[in-house]
């Protein structure tokens, strides 16, 4: 069995049904902003912020963060493995991958109990 | 004039410091002849050239190689099938290390194949005569037993040439699930078991260039889609 540490699930099988159904939120979560949009023409900034006041608001958004931070890992973790055969340079590269979205997830919730 | 353009691959590394390519001028006649017969006449012309062959009917599955940027098997190809502008350009198959012109080591294809355990085993005791099987289940093995190994397929696979040594390819993939849909083999858990972890089925991203390019019209991608889903059932 080949074998990875640096793999956060370390199965091949989880890490698809990640990307499957992270995808799948992103896309409903997408799709849900672009309808929200197309609903409200003349949106303004107090309607826009009521909307994220919403405690279903915050955790649909919550969870579309945690998916964007998944499936990003999984696919950035796969693309520095096909690519970057010297070690360091794929640990380098996968560090700072992880870093960026430790950042961005802990933003986002600040961003979104925040204000 | 019927004088086909032909650019083959060179290396000798015992003597050449780098690949080259060399041109040949060859007279087909009209005829549309098989790219193996072009290359037997290429020998004629320069006897350095070495290439595989052997049934030159598309059995034995020594001669594939790169046609005009597609991998196939030479003796089954014909002229009309590749040619383009009258002209014809043969490499070894990609991503495999290259031996001499058109031979490539193919040690990292067989390993891969190794690894599948591509044999029956059922620990259960051997009945007196043979284990039989329903004509329902021996249907199963079709269009997976016919693979000749001729690499084709795994030479084409991007995810092959990235990680040859951990990701098994489209051909040994194909041969797993050959066991893995075997009524008569019961090691199914050992065997989906080896093919969990992220690079050895996983690496595949669904291109199909395997299934573009077997000179038998087997396809892998269905056949790594059915493990998939066997490792999805039994994981949930
Ligand atoms: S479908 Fe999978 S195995 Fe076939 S060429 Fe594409 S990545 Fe390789
Ligand atoms: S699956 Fe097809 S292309 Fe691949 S090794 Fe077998 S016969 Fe060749
Ligand atoms: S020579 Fe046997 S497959 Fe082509």
């Amino acid at each position: 069995m080949v074998t990875n540490i640096t793999n956060l699930g370390r199965s091949g099988l989880s890490d698809w049904l990640i990307q499957r159904v992270s995808a799948l939120v992103l896309a409903v979560y997408a799709l849900f902003l672009v309808a929200y949009l197309l609903f409200h023409p003349n949106l303004d900034y107090v309607t826009w912020s009521g909307l994220f006041a919403q405690t279903w608001m915050r955790i649909f958004s919550l969870l579309a963060f945690i998916s964007m931070a998944a499936h990003a890992w999984v696919g950035l973790w796969t693309i520095s493995t096909d690519y970057l055969k010297h070690t360091g340079a794929r640990f380098g590269f996968q560090a700072v991958v992880i870093l960026a979205i430790f950042v961005f997830l802990v933003w986002g919730v600040q961003v979104l109990w925040g204000a | 004039m019927s004088s086909l353009q032909v650019s083959v691959y060179r290396y000798n590394p015992e003597t050449d410091s780098a690949p080259y390519m060399q041109e040949f001028q060859i007279d087909t006649q009209g005829r549309d002849l098989m790219v193996l017969n072009v290359l037997t006449m290429i020998k004629d012309q320069d006897s350095s050239l070495a290439f595989r062959r052997s049934c030159r009917e598309g059995v034995c599955g020594s001669d594939g190689m790169n046609m005009n940027g597609k991998n196939g098997l030479a003796c089954i190809t014909a002229l009309s099938e590749v040619v383009k502008d009258n002209k014809l350009v043969l490499r070894p198959l990609p991503g495999l290390p290259v031996m001499r012109d058109l031979v490539v080591d193919m040690g990292l294809f067989y390993k891969q194949y190794e690894r599948m355990q591509p044999y029956l085993q059922n620990d259960t005791a051997a009945p007196a005569i043979e284990r039989l099987q329903s004509p329902e289940e021996r249907d199963k093995l079709d269009g997976l037993y016919e693979c000749i190994l001729c690499a084709c397929c795994s030479t084409s696979c991007p995810s092959f040439w990235w990680n040859p040594d951990k990701f098994v390819g489209p051909a040994g993939l194909l041969q797993a699930y050959r066991f893995l849909a075997d009524s008569r083999d019961n090691a199914t858990q050992a065997r989906l078991a080896e093919l969990e972890d992220p690079f050895s089925l996983f690496r595949c991203r669904g291109i199909m260039n395997c299934v573009s390019v077997c000179p038998k019209g087997l396809n892998p991608t269905r056949a790594i889609g059915k493990i998939r889903e066997m490792l999805l059932s039994n994981a949930t």
